[in-house]
Parts: C-alpha cells; structure tokens; sequence
C-alpha cells in the first residue's frame, strides 16, 4: 500500500494499471512470532511484558515496582504452601506402629523420638479419632447405616449431577422423597410405633383428593369447585406421602433404635446442611414469590417472616429453640434437640434464600409477566415455566453463596450441645492421650480441607451448571 | 396493489358478528384519567388500526381488552365474555385473544419451537407431537421454520416479532391485538413483519393493531381510530380518513407524520 501512495505522490495521477494488482501466488502462512504463542509466549503477555519495559523512565520505575512486588507475592505465597505441605506431608508423622500414642508425635525435649524443633502433623492421632470425627458416638456396630445412607445419597447425588445419565428426573424425584425416609429410618432406627388411625386417614384423605382432581381434570366437576380441585389433586400426594411417611417410620425394621444425642461428626454437619439446604431453597421460592405477591395476607406474612428470621442472628435462634421451646412445651415432652436445631437453621436458612431469589425475580422484565399472562398461562404456570426459571438463572451464584454459607453455619449447633463435625474435633483435641503440641493444628486441618473440599465442590458445580446454562441461552 | 386491496375487500364480508364491544370505558392511572368514554365495536373479521400522538392511550385501549391492563369504569365485552374480576372470565378471554408487543417479549431461555409450544401444551393441554406440529406450522407461514431450534436472542428483531405473531396464532386466536409491533424494528425489518400481517389479514382474521404505518392502514384496514388524550377523536374508513379527515386534530396529526 505504502508503495502505492508514494508513486502516487511522485508521479502525478494515478494510471489504472498502477494500481489495479492481481496476486499471483498467496502468501505463506507463518507461525505467530515466539511472544505470541505457547507457554513462552503465555508467560511474556501475562508476566514479563509489564517488568520489561523501559522505555521511559515512568515506564522502568513501574517495571521495576510490578517485579518486586511480584518476587514478594511468589515469595510469601510459595513459602505459606510451602510451610502447609511440610506441615502436612513432608514432615508429618504417619505411623505408630509401636502404638506409643501422643509419644509418636513428641520431640526428644518431650521425652519422644523427634528431633528437637520438629513441627509437622501427627496423622495416627486423625486415624484414631476418624471414627469420631465423621460419626461421632454412634454405636460402632451400626455404623453401616451410617455409611449406607451416606453411599445412596451419594450415589443417587451424582446420579442426579451427570447429564449423560437416563432417567435424572426419577431418580431426583427419589432423592427428594424417599431417600429422606429412608435415610431417617437407617440413621434413627424407625420403629417409632404404629398409629393405624393417623395412617388410614391420611390415605383415605390423600387418595381421596387425588380422585377428587382427576374428576376435575376430567370436567366433571364445574363452577367454582373446579379451581378447589385442582389444589385438592396436589394436596391428595402430600397426603398419601404423609401416610407413606408414616407407615417407614412406623414398621420395626429390627434396628437399633439410636439416640440423635448419639449421632455427631461429618454426620450431623451433613444432615443439618442437607436438609437446610433442600428444604430453604423451596420455601425461599414460595416466600419470594408471597413478598412480590398482590395478595395483601400472603405479602405481609412473607415479609414479616422474612424480616423476623433475618433480624436474629442464627446463634440466638440456636439458643431460643434449645431453651425457650422446652419451657412451652408440656412437661415430658421431649422435642429432639437435633430435630429443634435442624428447623432453627433451615427457617433461618430460608428467609435468605428468600431475598436472593427475590434480587432475580426483580430483574425479570415486566414483558416477560405480560408475554406469559397474554398468552392465558396461570399465575402458578407462569412462574414454574417462565419467571423462575430465568430469575434463578439470574442469581445462580447468590444461591450457591448462600448455600455455601449455611454449609459453613452449621458448625453454630456446636453451642446447643450437638458435636458436628467442628465440635467433635475439637473435643477429640482435649484427649489427654493423644496430647501434643502439633494435636490441635492437625485436627483443625482436617476440618478445614474437609470442609475446604465440600464447598469448593459446590462452588465448582454451579460454575459448571452456569456455564451451561449460558451454553443452551445464548444471547 | 389496487387488485390485492380489492381482493381483501372481497374476502372481508362481514359477518355482523360482534367481537368486541367496549362501552363508556373510563381508566384512571391514579389521578391520570387515561381512557376517556371509550365506545367500540368490533365486528368479526375487521381490521382496525388505532393511531394518534404518544400518550393518546391508544397502548393502554388494546391492553385492556385481555386485562393486562384494568378498566375502572364501564363494560367491556369480548366474544361475549364480560370481562370483569372474575379470574375465569379473564383467563378465557387471554386464551382467546393473541397479542403481539412492541418488544416482542419472547420467553429467551426457550428456543423459537419452545416458544410456539408452550401455551398449547401448558392452556390448551394438547399432547407435545400436536402442539410441535402446531407449532412448526405457524412457523412455517410466518417463514422461519428453519429457525425453529435457536433462541430468541440469535434471531434478527424482525425474525423475532414473526416468532411472536406464530407464538400467538398457535393458540388459534378469533382476535389478535397488535401493540406497536414495528416501532422497535430498524427500517429494513418492518416490511417482513408488515408483510407477515397483511397476509393475516386476507385470511380474515380479526385484528386490531396499534400503529403509525399508514402504508399498512390504508392497505389493510377497514376502519382507522385516531385517539388523543384518551378519547377516541375521529374513525372512518381509510380513504375518507386520510384523504378528508374532519377533525382539526386529526389533521394537525397527519400532515406531522406524513409531512416529511
């Protein structure tokens, strides 16, 4: 082009033949230059192109700042990773074999074998408290139950998770519905006593409103019994569900019945978590949705709730549900104090879920509201099908912060006498035999990486599930 | 152009049967009173085109008629059904009524197909092969079924108000209700959708659409509305209105949008 110009310039106007230009072969194709391309060429763009330039002297000070501080960040990041995996691997005590207990881990000063200045972590003392710190004081006998639950759930989890998989929807409706009475009958026991009575009217009243739906469906119901029907259809399954419920929790399947007083560790960290998660994420919909609702009753119980549960901080709920529902309770009555923190946590739980989902069903346009009502879907059809969708699209990552969150808060029900998984670590740490002074670093790095790896997990999920999402939507 | 106009009057007999019928409508937007003493009649199969200055309330008169938007005072009737508070009334009247919006307000996370299913499945309960076959029909006389599996957000916003008019014409509609459906398309998309509507028109359906094409007005409809500040100024046929319009306003509104 330049070539051009200039003839142009130094010759006068431009003859056609001059400019007109036909390629005779094409051009070769080159590898990008070295800087641009490969691992060399990662590391110059991101990290040496901002040291190298001196081109100035404002331009060579900042190269000169930006490569100390980056040496500093190296240095103090790698020696912080360095210090843990010396902690943790390298230096760490594995075995004790001679079963010599805390003297495994003492130093010679100690009246052990280390040398002196010795820092690492004692991992025979994890491998005798293990038990402990995943199931607390449940009876080392059951302790299948325990692991059967956990490996069904698990199973059925990642069932779920793996798109590849046929029949996701049964299976997630199984783990939404029978998994949790089958995890309450392997964990407790069941056998809580049949009452024939409540059983058979919760069938005959389920089954009934089924029926009466199905007629509705049908036409033949009509007027304003119609609309009834359709809640009566729904209603019926939570009934027949009821009765299910009670039939599992009834029958003696011969188990050890065993005291939730009993159960502690990973255990009661993961059934609290659980079920606050699964039962606040639902509930924060249905609260959400009466909070934008035109309804004046269903709009001042969800704010009133909402603004109730998020006004107390979740210690103080722990605290009011272990010793302010005893004191209204009749005498000897006894409300499982699991059972009272497990509502504690999820109602809690849900006035936060609540709000997140609030922030995405505000960011929905109102033509969406009119798109969907124009083209005669319910209120309930229109949310299911249109807004929730898109809104919990929205706020995907608030939901899994939440979640994280509450993964976290669970250890709080250390305080009303349960020992989760924090709480029966550390009072494995005040074991005088196995007392060290490495004993309390080791424990609380367990409980760290353990609950390191869950919510790093779930965080990883839900950027795998946005991903998705933004791979089918696009805009 | 004066064959094809005559060979819509043609198919255009009507039939005298009333669609609908609005009578002494007020609507206040608080103390804004927006609707003033609306009286309409639609008869089956006419074309109506409602115009006039922004503000008019010409938006707010369609969207009454499926109660996206609340009437306070007088009666509305729409194929017979009164529409009142009773949920019924409205909701059979919506699953009756298509609208088309001026921003199209197609449903983005679900693909033009899913978009055309939804209503007949989830309303009208057809089976999903039915309402697929529905669906790529009206898809297919719009001119996009090859679009069928995109979203919404891939498509043009003229292939995107077409989806919205099949999105409408799958519930098989005896009324469509057009809000402003190409004041938010660039110039060069406005023809395909404006074509997309004329060819409903000679298949005779009733419609009643918001707009500032006169092209299309005096090509299609029976009868112009002009409305300002809320009240229904002067309505004719299209000849009569354009060429002789009577009111000092709907003159000065005229020679505003033809005059450049």
């Amino acid at each position: 082009m330049a070539n051009h110009n200039d003839k142009k310039m130094t010759s006068g106007p431009t003859v056609l033949a001059e400019v007109a230009f036909i390629r005779k072969e094409d051009a070769p194709t080159l590898s990008p230059p070295l800087s641009e391309a490969g691992l060399t060429g990662w590391l110059y763009e991101n990290i040496f192109a901002s040291m190298l330039d001196f081109s100035s002297f404002g331009a060579a000070f900042k190269s000169v700042m930006i490569t100390i501080f980056t040496a500093f960040i190296t240095y103090a990041f790698g020696s912080q990773l360095y210090g843990l995996v010396d902690f943790a691997i390298l230096s760490a005590v594995w075995t004790d074999p001679s079963n010599l207990k805390r003297q495994a881990c003492w130093t010679v000063e100690q009246g052990g074998n280390l040398p002196q200045g010795w820092h690492g972590a004692c991992w025979p003392y994890i491998a005798a408290k293990a038990k402990f710190i995943i199931y607390g004081a449940y009876p080392t006998g059951s302790l299948w139950r325990v692991n059967l639950t956990y490996f069904v759930g698990g199973a059925m989890l990642a069932w779920v998770m793996i798109d590849r998989f046929p029949y996701r929807k049964i299976v997630g409706t199984l783990l939404l519905t029978a998994y949790p009475i089958l995890a309450t009958v392997l964990l407790t026991g069941g056998g809580f006593g049949l009452s024939q009575f409540n059983i058979g009217v919760n069938t005959v009243l389920g089954l009934g409103l089924i029926s009466f739906g199905r007629l509705g469906k049908a036409g033949w119901v009509t007027g304003p019994l119609a609309d009834l029907s359709q809640v009566a259809g729904v209603a019926g399954w939570f009934f027949v569900f009821f009765a299910v419920v009670l039939v599992s929790f009834g029958v003696d399947f011969n188990l050890e019945a065993i005291d939730t007083r009993d159960w502690g560790g990973l255990l009661i960290t993961l059934v609290v978590a659980s079920t606050a998660i699964v039962v606040s994420l639902p509930l924060g919909i249905l609260l959400a949705l009466g909070r934008r609702s035109n309804m004046p009753v269903a709009r001042t119980f969800s704010i009133v709730f909402i603004e109730f549960w998020r006004g107390v901080p979740l210690i103080t709920v722990l605290f009011m549900a272990s010793v302010m529902i005893p004191l209204f309770m009749p005498e000897g009555v006894n409300f499982d104090s699991l059972l009272r923190a497990l509502i504690g946590v999820t109602l809690w739980q849900s006035a936060y879920m609540a709000e997140v989902i609030r922030g995405g069903l505000q960011a929905i346009d109102n033509g969406q509201y009119e798109g969907a009502d124009a083209v005669g879907l319910s209120y309930w059809q229109s949310m299911r099908l249109i807004i929730l969708p898109q809104a919990l699209k929205h706020v995907l990552p608030g939901i899994v912060n939440t979640i994280i969150s509450v993964f976290k808060d669970t250890s709080l029900v250390s305080i009303v006498g349960l020992f989760d998984l924090l709480g029966a670590t550390q009072s494995t740490i005040a074991d005088a035999a196995w007392s060290t002074p490495v004993q309390a670093s080791t424990g609380y790095l367990v409980v760290a990486s353990i609950f390191f790896a869950f919510c790093f997990s779930m965080s990883r999920y839900s950027m795998y599930i946005e991903r998705k999402l933004n791979r089918t939507r696009e805009h | 152009m004066a064959q094809s106009k005559a060979a819509l009057r043609v198919k255009s007999q009507l039939t005298g049967e009333t669609v609908v019928s609005m009578q002494h409508v007020n609507k206040w937007f608080g103390q804004f009173h927006v609707l003033r003493d609306i009286n309409l009649s639609v008869e089956k199969g006419e074309r109506i085109v409602v115009c006039g200055p922004s503000g008019s309330g010409k938006s707010t008169l369609i969207r009454c008629l499926n109660r996206l938007e609340r009437h306070q005072d007088g009666n509305i009737n729409v194929n017979g059904i009164e529409l009142n508070n009773d949920v019924k009334n409205i909701d059979e009247i919506r699953r009756e009524v298509g609208m088309v919006f001026q921003h199209f307000n197609l449903f983005p996370h679900l693909s033009i197909l899913e978009n055309c299913m939804l209503a007949p499945i989830w309303v009208r309960k057809k089976p999903r092969a039915e309402a697929e076959d529905i669906a790529m029909h009206f898809l297919t006389r719009v001119k996009i079924p090859e679009q069928a599996h995109k979203y919404p957000g891939q498509l043009s916003g003229g292939q995107q108000q077409r989806v919205a008019i099949a999105r409408a014409l799958c519930m098989k509609p005896y009324l469509m209700l057009f809000d402003e459906p190409t004041s938010a398309l660039d110039p060069e998309m406005i023809k395909e959708v404006l074509d997309t509507m004329v060819e409903l028109a000679e298949d005779g359906m009733t419609m009643i659409v918001v707009t500032h094409e006169m092209g299309f007005a005096r090509k299609v409809a029976n009868r112009v509305i002009f409305m300002d500040e809320g009240q229904i100024v002067e309505q004719n046929e299209p000849e009569a209105f354009f060429n002789n319009p009577k009111s000092e306003r709907t003159k000065l509104f005229l020679s505003q949008i033809l005059g450049h």
